[in-house]
């Protein structure tokens, strides 16, 4: 595909874009039945779980009508049906654990989760980069083999128990940054300055729970593109060692990298969830935890079904990136 | 990777062929063999410690509570008076018996379907493996988390869980090894020689797959180890009474408010070094099976 540098192929890209929502709303259909067929399956009572504590003192009667009202007793095909026309209508029912519509938990949430998953991922990016191409400089040096034995501990270590760690560190050893929330407690308004100083330790964790992978596949990219003949041809005309590194391997050694971004979506989440639940950040994988220890069911499904469709969103973005920063592969061919 | 120290003036690109050299192999031994030890150590201490050290990891002792590191309480005690060391060990004994158990599940149904797709082919390929990326599609935390909320609590729930979101990965290792065994000629020969798609699948197909599948299922072990104590770190894993590493640090998060680290440290520690001697040496068995890719800690 021959292309003029500096314009996109935005119909290309659109098409894609079409055929993978196509691909998409399936995919999201059948997530949400399964999510219904297990909760169907479990020992999970929606009534019980609906009235909380005051079902312990309720009588049977009231337990019934309550049943009646919740439309429990209908098989679970029809309750996923009414659940999936309604969701699509905007209403995913009411959290029971924040006592407020799902649709509304999840619009105060999405922001801060964001905001989060954003800051992290752009340091981890970038911290990872720079990591991987001071190990592959000189590959078995005394950098490279500090950078690989780092990576592979960070990898191993459970994020939560880093952040623990952090916590420990910095807000109680050293008394830097505070230990969790958005905001002072004393505090009623969420100010940025308030807001930046909280974030500073989430989102540093989470980057570091995503680093190891980019540096390491950065290193990687790069070693190998160092031993080319393109950037040997480089060094051989007298270049400098920065635009050798930055310049002509970087650039080879970071492409692969780039075109999996999209695909980390799920181990963002997954960090996401570890590392609002120990900073009691107000995002929405914090509040998925809160409504799994609840068993609230509308709220876990709303964002089983959210987190399955941002996963796909990053399949798709994987695939953009993909195309657009590899010529040899045509969009209509994925 | 201890090769001559890099010379700092002269053309970097020969460091990166002095890596691929003879220095390579000695760490490379080296490596394999503190991996190795470390990983013999877990299993030992997981094996004989119980049995062997007649203490009682439950024994309270509010009088030696919160302690920090000493010879006589090498990891400190927490919040109740009890041997962070005794602790540990049992907390891995749970943690590494439910990672094995769920890695085992998950390898023998992950090579159940991958191999039923890869031998049948055609329409039933596609079906399965269009499942199999259905399911992908969630991340596997979050399933994990919502299966155990849905059917908690226990042991089991935590083992399901964790087996359910990760046969994927195998499913997909042991249908693409199918796939390329099936083009091979001693495939054709046992099919002219008459034998049902059955045999050729049971007999010619899965045991050309075990040695991948193996490595598979080793390599979860850790992973299922990180997934149960992530689950029994957000209060939705293992009950207190069956404490793991996951529990161990959650009922930690108390004690290091308070500014107590070492209850906190050292069941992290009890994760950390068993994922990377297991990693270590399966990489080193990658390479054995498949000598053309270069040595790489598998995490």
């Amino acid at each position: 595909m021959t292309r003029t540098p500096g314009t996109l192929p935005w119909g290309a890209m659109a098409r894609l874009a079409g055929r993978r929502a196509l691909f998409a709303a399936p995919v999201l259909i059948v997530v949400t039945f399964g999510v219904f067929a297990i909760a169907a399956a479990s020992p999970f009572d929606p009534v019980k779980a609906y009235a909380g504590t005051a079902a312990l003192g309720a009588d049977q009667q009231t337990l019934d009508r309550l049943r009646d009202n919740l439309g429990v007793d209908q098989p679970f095909v029809t309750r996923w049906w009414h659940w999936l026309t309604s969701a699509l209508g905007g209403d995913f029912g009411h959290s029971t654990v924040m006592r407020q519509p799902v649709a509304q938990v999840i619009g105060e949430r999405l922001g801060w989760s964001a905001l989060l998953c954003a800051v992290a991922f752009g340091v981890a990016v970038l911290l990872g980069t720079l990591l991987g191409v001071l190990a592959a400089r000189r590959p078995g040096s005394v950098t490279d083999r500090a950078v690989t034995s780092l990576a592979y501990g960070l990898e191993a270590a459970p994020v939560f128990w880093i952040a623990l760690l952090a916590v420990w560190l910095f807000a109680l050893q050293w008394d830097l940054l505070p230990a969790g929330g958005l905001t002072d407690t004393a505090s009623e308004h969420v100010t940025a300055g308030q807001v930046a100083s909280h974030l500073v330790l989430p989102a540093g964790v989470l980057a570091v729970s995503q680093l190891p992978w980019f540096a390491l596949y950065v290193r990687q990219g790069v070693a190998d593109a160092l031993a080319e003949d393109p950037v040997r041809g480089a060094r051989a005309r007298g270049l400098s060692e920065r635009t050798v590194l930055f310049g002509h391997a970087l650039r080879c050694g970071l492409l692969p990298v780039l075109t999996l971004i999209g695909s980390r979506v799920p181990e963002l989440i997954t960090g996401a969830l570890l590392v609002e639940s120990v900073f009691s950040w107000p995002g929405i994988a914090a509040a998925t935890v809160e409504a799994a220890t609840a068993v609230d069911f509308p709220l876990l499904a709303a964002l089983t079904t959210l987190a399955t469709a941002a996963v796909l969103a990053g399949n798709l973005l994987a695939d953009l990136l993909y195309g657009l920063f590899d010529p040899r592969v045509k969009f209509s061919d994925m | 990777m201890t090769c001559d120290a890099p010379t700092p003036a002269g053309g970097p690109a020969p460091a990166v062929w002095r890596s691929r050299g003879t220095g390579r192999r000695s760490t490379r031994t080296l490596r394999v063999r503190v991996c190795a030890a470390l990983a013999a150590a877990t299993v030992l201490a997981v094996l004989l410690v119980p049995p062997l050290v007649q203490l009682d990891q439950q024994a309270v002792d509010l009088a030696a509570k919160l302690l920090p590191p000493s010879w006589e309480h090498p990891f400190g005690t927490d919040d109740v008076g009890r041997d962070l060391l005794l602790r540990c060990v049992y907390g891995l004994r749970v943690s590494l018996l439910v990672g094995v158990a769920a890695a085992l599940t998950a390898t023998v149904v992950g090579t159940a379907v991958g191999a039923a797709a890869g031998a049948l082919g055609g329409w039933a390929d596609r079906a399965i493996m269009r499942v199999v990326d259905t399911v992908s599609s969630v991340p596997h935390l979050l399933l994990g988390i919502f299966i155990v909320a849905m059917f908690r609590p226990g042991v089991w729930p935590v083992v399901v869980s964790v087996a359910l979101t990760h046969w994927l990965s195998t499913a997909r290792i042991v249908r693409a090894e199918v796939m390329s065994l099936r083009a091979r000629p001693y495939i054709d020969a046992a099919v002219s020689g008459g034998a049902s798609r059955w045999r050729v699948t049971v007999r010619h197909l899965l045991p050309g797959v075990l040695p991948q599948a193996g490595l598979a299922a080793v390599l979860m072990v850790p992973h299922a180890m990180w997934h149960e104590s992530a689950l029994s770190f957000l209060g939705l894993g293992l009950p207190a009474h069956t404490a793991s590493l996951g529990t161990l640090i959650q009922t930690a998060r108390g004690s290091l408010l308070a500014g107590q680290w070492w209850p906190t440290l050292f069941p992290g520690l009890f994760i950390i070094v068993p994922t990377l001697a297991i990693a270590g040496l399966a990489g080193a068995w990658r390479e054995r099976i498949n000598p053309r890719r270069r040595s790489e800690l598998m995490l």
